[in-house]
């Protein structure tokens, strides 16, 4: 298994140079991207499989001992994100190619091996065992995420890419600093080994640590107050790109942040988290509510679920813990499909503003039905995967006592749905409007058939395996529910990295 | 940790500092080109007292440097070299369309933050 661990990473890498080498053929460059993203998917569920069999699977690097060296650890949380992650790019990827011949579809001699290479990224972040590496992988996520923002060299692209590439470079300074502070103080960088001696630093240095990492996974992640670079950045992609960025980046960030929180057990932020939680789902509703474009609206949305994961981490209990993985999981792939929605409206009317589009549902009732299903879910509604992962959370946060941030999760949840249902009445509903109304859209350039039906057929997957989430909640919560009390109580993890 | 590391730590992160929050793209990468090199001498910094090259065979394990803080170092730069290069690049962009390289506002941010100050008249 240790094999399949390392190839999650090289994998994707060898095939972003050999597609690198294809970009002009197209057919060939397709056939790598797509068949190295469906092998990465199968290595990760066999890896899941094995994990929920066996137990975590450690990687050392070279043999280096763990002090020393790089650390490659796949947990049962690892293993369950990195799978919904890959499944989701993979969709992503042949949507992509279904729209690539619109002037909203991505250049694909870029989109299709830089992709690979975020992938790498992501699968070295959720794998890696070590801050540093860590560190690496973030770099390799944000620096293909900026090349997959501004490609196309837009005016609206770079102006927005300089906002987005500014802010996160400033995290990742950010980050290198809190390397070295956190190498000062304990001599490690190695996460189990964190583990053991955070805990016995002086209390005020461990609350340093903590809020510094905090910061700077909190500005990956897109939390209240340090969310303003995402909506404004993000709608400005082409769509397939937002899709990926909606699912994946930020939910990368809240990933590290329960990752480093958990282990190193910073419960003294709890309530700090908390706070911070609750302004994000409210902040982040707001804003949204104010939009009137999908893809902002979308944007906005992203901060305010963040809020919610945020939720299940600040509780730090097996429940509220166990809730944001399954939160987490839901997530990836609706916020991912809601884009990849956005992105057939623009298709199918030229244009995503919300006063110029109107009575799809009426010419196109499957658009409207891709749009339903993961609206619905994103808001809470039973019986879909948002209501179920919302329901984890609420319970752990009754549970735990914390009252304010129920009914602020719930407030949080009645406004996604009015903002769900202000995209639902200008998009789907009232009087269709001429495409020309928009005056200077020019005119969309209409993917040929094949094309369209990779688009149709890539949303309805994710779609499906947003269902799938809600119809085999039970056991995904049991198995979030075990990841969870690893994290809470991680001498399982030290033993099998350090053991 | 020498002293003289951590006033130039401080003083490349105060200066740094300033110059990210001008206006001007070349300012930004300035200011980064700076914030980078004050991460490198903190992580190096934290690898404790200075000492030989890490060599072997031509130092003794006490008298040499920590070497895993330079490793780190190194791994830094070369991507911090990246990000300056795809800002350059960046910069040069926005050069081409606009003339200059200021960072801009977000125009649909601007234009709904006016719709809600005119309801409010």
């Amino acid at each position: 298994m240790t094999t399949v661990v390392a190839l999650l990473i090289v994998g994707p890498l060898v095939a972003a140079m050999v597609s690198l080498w294809f970009r002009d053929h197209g057919f060939l460059r397709d056939v790598v991207t797509v068949g190295s993203l469906s092998v990465l998917t199968g290595l990760a569920a066999l890896l899941l499989a094995s994990v929920e069999q066996n137990g975590p699977v450690v990687l050392r690097v070279g043999g280096w001992d763990p002090e020393l060296g790089v650390v490659l650890v796949a947990d049962l949380f690892a293993a369950l994100i990195l799978l919904v992650a890959l499944i989701t790019i993979l969709m992503v990827e042949i949507y992509a190619i279904g729209q690539r011949r619109t002037k909203w579809g991505a250049d694909p001699r870029v989109a299709g091996p830089i992709l690979l290479v975020l992938t790498a990224g992501v699968s070295l972040a959720i794998l890696t065992g070590d801050l540093f590496t860590l560190f690496v992988a973030f770099e390799l996520i944000l620096v293909s995420s900026y090349v997959l923002l501004t490609h196309q060299g837009r005016h609206e692209q770079i102006r927005s890419g300089m906002t987005y590439v500014v802010m996160n470079l400033l995290a990742s300074t950010l980050f290198l600093l809190g390397v070295a502070y956190v190498y000062a103080a304990t001599g490690t960088v190695n996460m189990a080994l964190l583990a053991e001696r955070i805990p016995e630093l002086g209390s005020g240095v461990q609350l340093g640590i903590g809020v510094w990492f905090l910061v700077v996974f909190g500005t990956k992640a897109a939390v209240f107050p340090l969310f303003s670079w995402l909506p404004d950045s993000y709608p400005t992609a082409p769509t397939t790109i937002t899709a990926v960025f909606a699912g994946l980046l930020t939910k990368i960030g809240v990933y590290a942040l329960i990752r480093f929180q958990t282990l190193t057990g910073m419960e003294d932020l709890g309530p700090l988290i908390l706070l911070v939680a609750g302004m994000t789902m409210l902040v982040g509703v707001a804003g949204a509510l104010a939009q009137d474009d999908v893809k902002r609206i979308l944007s906005f949305h992203i901060v305010s679920q963040i809020g919610y994961m945020l939720m299940g981490l600040g509780l730090f209990s097996v429940a509220g813990i166990a809730g944001a993985i399954l939160f987490l999981i839901h997530q990836i792939p609706i916020k991912t499909v809601l884009f990849l929605v956005g992105g057939l409206i623009e298709e199918e009317s030229g244009t995503s503003a919300l006063d110029r589009v109107g009575g799809l549902a009426a010419r196109k009732p499957i658009i409207a039905l891709l749009f339903a299903l993961p609206a619905l879910s994103l808001a809470g509604l039973p019986p879909f995967s948002g209501f179920v992962a919302k329901l984890a959370l609420v319970d752990a946060g009754v549970a735990g006592g914390a009252t304010a941030i129920v009914v602020v999760a719930l407030v949080g949840s009645a406004l996604t749905l009015l903002s769900m249902a202000k995209i639902w009445l200008g998009v789907f509903w009232g009087t269709p409007v001429a495409a020309t109304a928009g005056g200077s859209d020019e005119p969309p350039t209409a993917p040929d058939g094949h094309g369209l039906r990779l688009m149709f057929g890539a949303t309805g997957i994710v779609v499906g395996v947003t269902l799938a989430i809600a119809v085999l909640a039970g056991p995904l919560w049991d198995m979030s529910e075990r990841a969870a009390e690893d994290l809470v109580d991680p001498t399982n993890y030290v033993g099998e990295v350090l053991g | 940790m020498s002293l003289a590391l951590v006033f130039a730590v401080g003083g490349l992160v105060g200066i740094g500092t300033y110059l990210i929050t001008a206006r001007s793209l070349s300012r930004i990468l300035l200011g980064f080109s700076l914030l980078g090199h004050a991460a490198v001498l903190a992580l190096l910094a934290s690898g404790g007292p200075a000492g030989d090259a890490p060599l072997a065979d031509q130092t003794t394990p006490q008298a040499e440097a920590n070497p895993l803080p330079q490793a780190l170092s190194l791994t830094a730069i070369v991507i911090s070299f990246g990000l300056t290069l795809f800002l350059l690049a960046l910069a040069r962009r926005q050069h081409v369309l606009t003339g200059d390289d200021l960072v801009e506002d977000d125009l649909e941010d601007r234009r709904i933050a006016g719709e809600a100050a005119e309801e409010h008249r």
